[in-house]
């Protein structure tokens, strides 16, 4: 018997462990077939996932080019980021008024528009779904924006608003740094109606009908007492994570900015944190200085992630 | 719904809704509908445009005499370029496919002893999933940039599929799922003496359907479009690109081009599209799980 052979062989080696260790050890080998189950995810998991945010803090502690053995630094890499580098400063500025713009908005418009088509008939309701997720199902076809906001007359924005006499000869949207934060704004949040908003719609139709009865019979008189009593403290595990979705999101600007305003953009209207890693990352492998990059953002990330993660649990206490 | 059921009982009292609430929320969600509708339509009507009503000035947003010719047009741009658009779009598809198929398959897997079983680690495993939700894959861009060069990966469609298997949000909503199975379920084909594996994919795997159906829309329509993000990063080959990257140096053509290169966003466009509407109640039902626990 094959099985019971192993596990003899294997008591051996954990008699010289101590007790905690060997009651956890005899449930790991108990549920082996368990963590057979988990390492191929895992695996690739911790590789692409978990590693990379370690390997990128000990990274930003030296210089590294790929090709030379990584020289440590200590903290120069930071220092030149906020005292040296304007355009980082420029990039995180940016970032920021990203997020704190599109970040809330985006937010509040998924709840808000998700709270409106629940009340709809359910044909309605799956059409109008599809109508909102649809810019944030379709890939890079925000790329039509590009058209929309065109320089030259034949830019329809510009076209319609010559025709309509609003102005006289066409705006450089995409060329100058006035308008570049504010269409990347907008295109950000016609992308912004994703799986958070999906989680709301899914979260207001599976909430517990008797709640807005029992509402009612306790003197609860129109639909913003229903959403600010009932609703929204029901709804508060979906806020979570619609919040954990968008905040991520918001801050990851790059893609549609890049795509927009062109790397690097005019003045550096449209650049980011994630365009001013790329621009060190892939363009001059100074790995180091790209890994502080990293960091720096998986640190604002994470702590804004948290920080909301505790301020929602506050709501409807 | 019992309600509905059982005739002639009296409604359940019902919050009244004021009228002006209700057309100023109309008002509202029409809007934003056009907001959000106007750009798609923009594609929809330029890929039937011909070219004379593209180059029209001003321009009208509408199309007046549809036809086909751009769709033509890109066919024989398409045959035109050094390397096959055939080959472009098999790569998108090898990329599609075999990503999201490797994603519901191997999420799944681990996401069943995450939701059902109690093992050390487990709490452990799944915090560093939740916590890796609240950092996006930009922040792991350089890093994996130098994995791959290590693990040879870097140039091959791997790079981009590999990283999209281990997505995290897939397993997240499918472990949130699955905790719903009930348990007797599972201590009945404990007891007809099955194996972890067969529970897992002979009683769970058909009970989760939604779930999975919700994971292919995820993983698909992040991975149709790969070429641009991830796929500019990784893989620099032309005879690896995908059909995304095609089509924008379509478009890259300037101002005759926008018909065909409309044409083509509409095509692309299509299979997510499509894939959704016919997926929609699941994806709702999945996503009515996936609320986090303070």
């Amino acid at each position: 018997m094959p099985v019971l052979e192993r596990r003899t062989k294997g008591a051996d080696a954990v008699r010289l462990l101590p007790v905690r260790l060997r009651t956890v050890w005899k449930e790991v080998v108990r549920n082996r077939s368990i963590y057979l189950m988990l390492a191929p995810y895992f695996l690739i998991f911790f590789t692409f996932t978990v590693l990379p945010v370690v390997l990128s803090l000990l990274v930003s502690f030296t210089n590294f080019n790929m090709l030379q053995w990584p020289e440590g630094v200590g903290w120069s890499n930071y220092a030149r980021l906020f005292v040296r580098d304007d355009v980082f400063l420029i990039a995180l500025k940016n970032t920021l008024l990203f997020a704190a713009i599109t970040g809330p908005i985006s937010y509040i418009a998924c709840f808000v528009l998700a709270w409106i088509i629940n009340e709809l008939s359910p044909k309605i309701r799956a059409i109008a779904t599809l109508v909102f997720y649809a810019p944030a199902l379709s890939g890079n076809a925000f790329i039509v924006w590009t058209l929309l906001f065109s320089s030259d007359s034949y830019g329809y924005i510009n076209a319609f608003l010559i025709k309509w006499r609003i102005i006289l000869e066409p705006i450089l949207w995409l060329k100058d740094p006035k308008y570049i934060m504010t269409i990347i704004i907008i295109v950000q949040l016609w992308l912004s109606l994703g799986t958070s908003f999906l989680a709301f719609i899914a979260g207001l139709q599976t909430m517990d009908k008797t709640l807005f009865e029992a509402g009612a019979i306790d003197g609860i008189r129109n639909r913003w007492q229903e959403l600010w009593y009932i609703t929204l403290p029901s709804m508060r595990p979906m806020l979570l994570f619609g919040a954990v979705i968008q905040i991520t999101s918001s801050f990851a600007v790059a893609e549609v900015a890049t795509q927009l305003a062109g790397f690097p953009s005019v003045q550096y209207a449209g650049h980011t944190i994630v365009t001013h890693l790329m621009d060190y990352g892939s363009i001059r492998y100074e790995m180091g200085y790209a890994s502080a990059i990293a960091t720096v953002l998986f640190a604002l990330m994470l702590g804004s992630n948290l920080i909301v993660r505790r301020l929602l649990s506050k709501v409807g206490d | 719904m019992i309600d509905d059921d059982i005739p002639f009982q009296t409604s359940p009292q019902k919050v009244s809704r004021s009228l002006y609430g209700d057309i100023s929320l109309f008002v509202l969600l029409a809007l934003v509908g056009c907001f959000m509708a106007m750009p798609l339509l923009f594609v929809i009507s330029n890929a039937f445009k011909p070219i004379n009503e593209i180059l029209q000035f001003p321009p009208k947003f509408f199309v007046r005499n549809p036809t086909l010719d751009n769709f033509t047009d890109l066919y024989y741009l398409l045959q035109g370029s050094w390397v096959p658009a055939t080959r472009y779009l098999f790569n998108t598809m090898f990329i599609a496919v075999l990503g999201t198929a490797g994603h519901v398959v191997i999420a799944s897997l681990a996401a069943y002893p995450l939701a059902k079983r109690k093992f050390p680690g487990r709490g452990f495993l799944f915090t560093v999933v939740v916590l890796s939700l609240m950092f996006s894959a930009t922040v792991t861009q350089i890093t994996n940039y130098m994995t791959m060069s290590w693990l040879g990966m870097l140039d091959t469609h791997w790079a981009v599929i590999v990283p999209a298997i281990g997505s995290s949000l897939g397993l997240y909503l499918m472990k949130q799922f699955m905790e719903q199975v009930p348990d007797a379920l599972i201590e009945a084909a404990e007891i007809d003496g099955c194996s972890e594996f067969r529970i897992f994919w002979n009683i769970i795997m058909p009970v989760v359907k939604p779930a999975w159906l919700t994971l292919i829309i995820f993983s698909f329509q992040g991975l149709w479009g790969a070429g641009g993000a991830a796929g500019s990063m990784y893989i620099y080959s032309e005879q690896l690109k995908t059909i995304d990257y095609a089509l924008g140096q379509i478009l890259a053509g300037g101002i005759v081009r926008i018909g065909p290169s409309m044409a083509a966003q509409l095509l692309l466009l299509l299979v997510p599209i499509t894939i959704f509407t016919l997926s929609q109640s699941s994806v709702i039902q999945t996503m009515s799980t996936s609320g986090m626990k303070d």
